[in-house]
């Protein structure tokens, strides 16, 4: 009898413990969300909602901050700029960096164990060592303005070498290779026609990555490109401030539309975006 | 045999990667060297070598330590609760009684698509003063709205809340990956032996998680301290540059103020900077008793 009214208490003060817990996840969940919450309600109210009071339904004036939005900047052309440079980064960069891990992975060679530590270093170093050096590089090839030096240098991404290193060194069989050797293949064949396709799982999370960065990249774009109509969507937005002058409903939208793009390629690849986090860490760790 | 006569394919396949590294990666980081030991011209565009001076001016410079201040106070105002509330959720969200794990873990990990761009501009747009959606909420209980951009620490903090509320579920990803990897065994074994909650997180959990935590501090040094996009966005204009972080300050100087060999300078000594901080906090988290994860996922791929 007594064992059990305790056993019953011991149940119920678990269940309130979870309860509690429950709800600071909830509660940080709503914190969270709200940036979010205010961004989308508020890029469909004019001024006077947004300053005085606090939104929680949608109002009317989206088409009338989308007006005021793109009187003075051309979101659709800086949407365009950032696909075809996403793009295009994307696809160089992944078939270039794919080819230098096979190397690594599946041949020996001269300088095979220097070369690889060179890249485990770069991998190492921040971005913004050598910005100034580049861009005074850029300045005197007489290459502002163009997409060239946005696109050729990411087939250098040493992380991604890395990676695919690895994930060539465990799930890419050399009997394969060799039996297609043997079978008379010619060695860009084997490359395209075997390498590639056993690949593919890591080039997918890689490349969700890279296209992700390269939207979002700011500082580069920016001392790079100076004339507007060669400006990337993130570029865009982040003059949007000086570009609406006050017009808060017209800045959300801005903000909501930058958001879009990613939010679309989450949904569609959150497993590969996970996965490759885990992995990060694994490798790492 | 085979692989020594084909070795020369491998040349030519590490030949693209290597070239362009070559010169877009190799030559500017020395370039920048080559940059910081000199001064330009800004009409001719002329160099003039003027050896170290760039470098004693940097360090003799207020602004550039005061941009160091305060890039460590954003970055410690945001990393602590960040880590901290990372580490509790993936704890948590580690509970099999919880409801709704997935749906969590997306919500918390959203905020991580939005651009560093669209994140500097949204927090300065919601904590705007006087008409903000934060301080509205504020007034909404009757305080009186507080002008962030106005004060320097509270400037700091709008930036810091910005980068927790961005990466916080990120890092989740990561707890959630160490706890995951602990094998149950040994949770089981602490329970069999009378361990409490609390015991079994400080004894066991944080121990075994030791490589994925060094990992987190790492990475999370070496983006901290490069902060810049936050820094540019969120307030235009702070009283004292309260929200300059270095590398904001080495944009500054190069690309507003076109001083290219003092930016460069600035550059390396910013790099030498997070190198001892990397350095630090790998001291700090090595392995003293060389705990390795039981069961860890250690070398998977």
């Amino acid at each position: 009898m007594l064992e059990n009214r305790s056993v019953r208490a011991l149940v119920a003060r678990r269940k309130l413990v979870h309860g509690l817990l429950i709800l600071f996840c909830t509660f940080v969940a709503l914190v969270a969300f709200y940036p979010f919450f205010v961004m989308v309600i508020s890029s469909t109210h004019d001024n006077f909602n947004i300053v005085s009071k606090i939104n929680v339904l949608p109002g009317r004036h989206l088409a009338e901050n989308y007006e005021r939005l793109t009187r003075n900047m051309n979101i659709l052309v800086g949407i365009k700029n950032s696909i075809v440079l996403s793009v295009a980064v994307t696809v160089i960069e992944t078939y270039f960096t794919v080819m230098t891990a096979y190397a690594f992975a599946k041949f020996k060679f001269r300088g095979r164990n220097f070369l690889f530590g060179v890249i485990l270093v770069f991998m190492m170093l921040p971005g913004q060592l050598g910005i100034i050096g580049f861009y005074k590089e850029i300045q005197a090839l007489d290459m502002m303005n163009s997409y060239f030096p946005l696109i050729v240098p990411s087939i250098a991404n040493c992380f991604a070498v890395f990676f695919y290193k690895q994930y060539m060194d465990t799930s890419l069989p050399t009997e394969l290779i060799e039996a297609a050797i043997m079978d008379g293949c010619r060695e860009i064949q084997i490359f395209h026609n075997i390498v590639i396709p056993l690949v593919k799982p890591a080039m997918v999370t890689q490349a969700v990555l890279t296209f992700i960065g390269t939207w979002n990249s700011y500082l580069n774009p920016l001392i790079l490109l100076n004339e507007k109509e060669k400006f990337t969507l993130t570029l865009m937005i982040a003059t949007v401030r000086d570009a609406t002058n006050a017009e808060y409903g017209a800045q959300y939208l801005g903000m909501v539309i930058s958001v879009i793009p990613t939010v679309i390629i989450y949904c569609f690849g959150s497993k590969t975006i996970m996965e490759k986090i885990t992995v990060g860490a694994a490798v790492k760790g | 045999m085979w692989r020594s006569k084909r070795a020369r394919y491998a040349y030519l396949y590490i030949l693209p990667f290597f070239l362009v590294f070559l010169i877009f990666k190799l030559y500017p980081i020395i370039y920048t060297f080559v940059l910081s030991l000199c001064d330009m011209d800004l009409l001719s565009g002329k160099l003039s070598f003027v050896g170290w001076s760039n470098y004693t001016r940097l360090l003799n410079s207020e602004y550039f330590f005061r941009s160091i201040g305060n890039t460590l106070l954003i970055w410690i105002m945001s990393i602590i609760p960040q880590l901290t509330l990372a580490f509790l959720l993936a704890l948590l969200m580690s509970n099999k009684w919880l409801r709704g794990r997935a749906i969590f873990r997306n919500v918390y990990f959203f905020p991580n698509l939005v651009t560093s761009v669209t994140v500097g501009l949204l927090f300065g747009t919601l904590f705007s003063y006087p008409g903000g959606a934060i301080n509205n909420v504020i007034t909404a209980f009757g305080l009186e709205a507080v002008d962030f951009q106005n004060n320097q620490m509270l400037a700091r903090m709008v930036i810091a809340i910005a980068i927790c509320w961005k990466n916080f579920g990120f890092n989740i990803i990561y707890f959630t990956a160490g706890i995951n990897s602990i094998s149950n065994e040994v949770l089981e074994a602490a329970s069999i032996d009378g361990a409490g909650w609390w015991q079994k997180v400080t004894k066991i959990t944080i121990p075994l998680m030791k490589p994925i935590l060094i990992y987190v501090m790492v990475t999370s040094i070496i983006g901290g301290l490069q902060m810049f996009d936050e820094s540019k966005l969120v307030f235009q204009s702070v009283p004292g540059d309260a929200t300059t972080t270095m590398i904001k300050y080495m944009y500054d100087s190069a690309f507003v103020r076109f001083q290219f060999g003092y930016g460069a300078a600035c550059a390396y000594v910013v790099f030498v900077i997070i190198m001892f901080f990397s350095a630090i906090s790998m001291w700090i988290t090595r392995d003293r008793d060389k705990v390795r994860p039981l069961g860890g996922k250690r070398g998977r791929k």
